[in-house]
């Protein structure tokens, strides 16, 4: 098989088997379908305060083992997403949200790259204007100008 | 104008050197408490020694306190347990013992062993009052004022700098205001 082929099924095989994510096996029966994908969805978007890398369903640290069987109670409970979100934050702060919200404290997360954009797209105006700006006044050629200049082709020429 | 676009770079480099080299010395899992500020949540759990008593929120307000989340299973409390053995002794302020997430019978057992320091034990096997007090491990400690609100939380175990630098300071002034309170 040529190189290049292993490589790119290489890298294809690498995406495929990302797909396939181990999770701790919880014997919690969710009362239906519904409630089961809502409570996995809100699971997985909160953060275990331990592996603080791992979300509540892929950590299998105790603590987010307790915190995601209250998040699937809750949902069976019919506690809306803002309930169990509130019931989290209550106790662990903002820090287990893996999306922050908006509040002033945040502004710069939210609104910072918005802000270097227009940032950029002004300095870019500003220097293509300028550039403009030379250009013109480079174009303008004077008599005396093109008198200059044939006055060196001339002397160009009779080297 | 031109000049300072020029040193533009070399600020932003500044300004993000200098939080990036910060951002090396903070420790992620020194995380700040969310129950700063707010009484100790209401429970009704076990007394540990005995199964019949029941123990509340309102058994450990009064006092400046702390209270301790520990477990048989938990390494780093070993560690701690001769250093609260040696607080209890100094007399300085209740310690509450959480036994968090364990069993009565080795949690009984090891206190016999190393000793208890603890003024109260509350026996706490779901770790409902750990996901109510915002416990991500153990030990962690949290210090309590005399109205039952919670002051600071420690995660970590307790050894003589952290007591001293950290600790103890915040103990000491807790225990003052309570004193000035009470007098007047």
């Amino acid at each position: 098989m040529k190189p290049w082929i292993m490589a790119l099924l290489l890298c294809v095989g690498t995406f495929l088997t990302g797909q396939a994510i181990a999770t701790p096996v919880d014997t919690y029966q969710f009362k239906n379908q519904a409630n089961q994908e809502r409570g996995l969805k809100l699971a997985r978007s909160m953060r275990c305060p331990q592996c603080q890398n791992q979300d509540l369903v892929d950590s299998n640290s105790p603590v987010a083992h307790d915190l995601r069987i209250q998040v699937f109670k809750m949902v069976d409970e019919g506690k809306s997403d803002e309930q169990i979100v509130q019931y989290m934050t209550q106790r662990y702060g903002d820090f287990v949200l893996y999306k922050p919200r908006m509040d002033p404290k945040t502004y710069i997360l939210w609104w910072g790259p918005l802000g270097l954009l227009i940032c950029g797209v002004i300095v870019i105006g500003l220097l293509v204007r300028k550039q403009r700006a030379n250009k013109t006044t480079s174009e303008a050629f004077t008599e005396s100008d093109e008198e200059a200049l044939k006055a060196i082709l001339k002397s160009d020429d009779n080297k | 104008m031109k000049k300072f676009i020029l040193f533009l770079p070399l600020v932003t480099f500044a300004v993000l050197g200098y939080f990036l080299y910060k951002g090396l010395f903070l420790n992620p899992q020194q995380l700040d408490s969310a129950l700063i500020g707010k009484p100790i949540p209401a429970f009704e759990l076990q007394k540990l020694e005995d199964e019949n008593i029941k123990l509340t929120n309102k058994d450990l307000i009064g006092k400046v306190s702390m209270i301790n989340v520990w477990g048989t299973w938990c390494p780093s409390c070993k560690f701690e347990h001769p250093y609260l053995m040696k607080l209890e002794a100094q007399n300085i302020l209740p310690i509450y013992g959480i036994n968090y997430r364990d069993e009565r019978k080795a949690a009984l057992h090891e206190l016999k062993v190393v000793g208890d320091p603890y003024a109260l034990n509350i026996f706490d096997p779901m770790g409902k009052l750990g996901v109510d007090l915002g416990v991500y491990g153990a030990p962690e400690t949290f210090i309590i004022d005399h109205n039952g609100i919670i002051q600071y939380r420690y995660a970590g175990p307790i050894a003589e700098p952290v007591w001293n630098n950290t600790l103890l300071p915040i103990i000491q002034k807790l225990q003052q205001q309570a004193k000035a309170q009470g007098a007047s």
